[in-house]
């Protein structure tokens, strides 16, 4: 019995996720307001299938609220965010996640194994056991961010950069199409850093779509194909090459003043 | 002199079984609420339930559990709502809503059950408050051989019988949706994108603290549930780095506070020459409170005494130069 809201079928293979069907992930009009305030204005965007996606923007840009947004882990106001052609309720299997490593409390009684088993959940269902299958495919993932010698350690006893690899190790047990990462490279050590560039890269010449929030703005033409400069609307979308000019840049960060969203929406 | 066997079957063993239960099942859900954060949670729902317990018994006339537990069941319920309501209305974190409100709902309850004893109703406050452990009585054993009876069995009292079903309930719901909880615990955002319903987890674990508030009330009193919901599972949690292997822990040191507790009230004093019994829930929860201690103490990674030796080690390793011998 497989988890809530994800009617028979929905579940897409990856031949069909090709470039000629639906976009991975494409948002319309989508607005979130905080106590009326509005976070993210009128997005809209269409995420090119596969490659490597970076979202940038100055704090409070809205950033992490889009991918939380998209996962319907936030309310929005309005808009709709299709996953292949779909609502994200029917198309869960097909999305990974990678929260801020700080929004979880790495006191809590698990294993790094137990953790990354935890991105199986959704392939295991309402009522059945972790099975031995599930914990190998866990440990596998583990292996692959260099972590197979930690699946033991309970989770509190790593570092900041080993607890991130857990999380991306858990997000590669999900076997995802789309994959939404929030911050996978901040405040990590450099072998940390390698390890999930090496991921994000493994996932891209696998074909997936990875939407990454990312904030070294050094970085982002290096490590990324794409990018959606977001400052509560999108200043701009496309590759890097085209995005990652000092203008837009300086749109973006507010070298100029934003117009207020409501003059705007009248224009 | 110790009790004989008609005695201890009678009024001791009933008394017990309510206590191991009763800690049992607090001890089972205490550990979703110490793992979420939301130990206060035990606090405001074991004291908001107090009007809801008054009120069911004024409506219904009796002691009878079920009108109590439907009124306690409604005051939990009105007490989440007034929660949340604080909290959005009146901008306070939650913990300061839990505060208000619960405290506002107790004393609601503390004026009812005074209101009913000056009408001459038969509710005393003591019992509600620090469990009525002494009065749970089980005439039917007459000695061990009766045991064998069913009929003996089927005469336990009310109250054993309503903590056994919820302990068993707790048991059920904890082994079939406990990889939900350990994710919805963890990490409730990634369960929701998983399609498990964290909200209804969250909202789930508070009815089944309040239910389980509710039928330890009357063995251990709606006070000292709060000790039984946290002392255990916190004093498991020093002691293991496992989730299952602390659940279990928790169970077994709320059996093991329930024993000891109920053991030194009872038999303690007579030992030591006194006529009285101690109040045995009171015993519970110091019993609770002093395993506490002990894991705080000695918790093998956790613990003070860990800790200083781990440091102990590092010290003596080679190679290593104290701080107080770096300065120049």
């Amino acid at each position: 019995m497989q988890y809530l809201w994800r009617t028979p079928g929905s579940r897409i293979a990856p031949e069909e996720a090709s470039p000629i069907g639906p976009p991975p992930l494409e948002i319309r009009g989508l607005t979130v307001a905080y106590h009326r305030r509005p976070v993210l204005w009128n997005i809209d965007y269409a995420a090119p299938p596969g490659g490597l996606i970076a979202v940038v923007g100055p704090n409070g840009a809205g950033k992490s609220t889009l991918i939380k947004a998209c996962l319907g882990l936030v309310p929005r106001v309005s808009g709709t965010v299709e996953v292949f052609g779909r609502p994200i309720a029917k198309q869960r299997r097909l999305i990974g996640y990678v929260p801020q490593r700080e929004s979880v409390d790495w006191d809590f009684p698990v294993s790094a194994l137990d953790v990354v088993a935890m991105g199986r959940y959704g392939k295991i269902g309402w009522f059945r056991p972790v099975t031995r299958a599930h914990k190998e495919a866990a440990l596998h993932a583990l292996e692959r961010v260099g972590m197979a010698d930690f699946a033991r350690r309970q989770i509190g006893q790593l570092s900041g950069g080993q607890q991130q690899r857990v999380f991306l190790a858990r997000a590669l047990a999900q076997e995802a199409q789309l994959y939404f990462m929030d911050e996978p490279f901040a405040g990590v050590d450099a072998a940390t850093e390698r390890a999930v560039l090496q991921v994000l890269r493994d996932l891209d010449a696998a074909g997936r779509t990875v939407i990454c929030v990312h904030h070294d703005l050094q970085t982002v033409s290096d490590y990324f194909d794409h990018a959606l400069l977001l400052n509560t609307r999108v200043v701009a979308q496309g590759p890097v090459s085209r995005v990652m000019t000092p203008d837009l840049l300086s749109r973006t960060y507010g070298g100029r003043p934003m117009p207020a969203p409501a003059a705007a929406e009248a224009s | 002199m110790m009790p004989d066997v008609q005695e201890f079957l009678q009024i001791d063993a009933p008394a017990l079984l309510a206590a191991v239960l009763a800690c049992a099942a607090c001890a089972l859900v205490g550990n979703f609420l110490v793992l979420r954060r939301q130990g206060m949670m035990g606090d405001a729902v074991s004291h908001a339930i107090l009007p809801g317990i008054v009120g069911g018994f004024l409506v219904a006339g009796t002691r009878e559990t079920l009108p109590m537990m439907l009124g306690a069941l409604a005051a939990a319920a009105l007490a989440g709502l007034l929660i949340e309501a604080v909290r959005r209305l009146g901008r306070l974190e939650s913990g300061a809503a839990m505060g208000v409100v619960f405290t506002v709902m107790f004393a609601a309850g503390v004026v009812m059950i005074e209101q009913a004893s000056a009408g001459g109703i038969d509710l005393d406050a003591d019992c509600v408050l620090y469990g009525q452990l002494e009065t749970i009585l089980w005439l039917a054993p007459k000695g061990w051989e009766s045991l064998g009876d069913p009929a003996v069995w089927a005469a336990l009292p009310r109250e054993v019988l309503t903590l056994a079903a919820v302990f068993a309930l707790c048991v059920a719901l904890v082994g079939l949706f406990y990889k939900e909880l350990k994710i919805t615990t963890f990490d409730p955002a990634l369960a929701s994108t998983l399609g498990i319903p964290a909200g209804l987890f969250h909202y789930g674990v508070v009815l089944l603290v309040a239910a389980t508030a509710i039928a330890a009330f009357e063995a251990v009193g709606s006070i000292l549930v709060i000790a039984m919901l946290i002392a255990p599972p916190a004093a498991a949690r020093l002691l293991t780095d496992r989730l299952a292997a602390q659940i279990l822990l928790s169970v077994a040191l709320g059996v093991l506070a329930a024993l000891a507790g109920y053991g030194a009230a009872a038999f303690g004093p007579m030992l030591l020459g006194a006529s009285h019994s101690l109040n045995a829930a009171g015993m519970i929860a110091v019993a609770s409170g002093l395993i506490l201690a002990v894991a705080v103490l000695f918790g093998p990674r956790h613990g003070l005494l860990g800790r200083r030796r781990a440091v102990g080690r590092l010290r003596a390793a080679p190679g290593f130069v104290a701080p107080e011998a770096q300065k120049p």
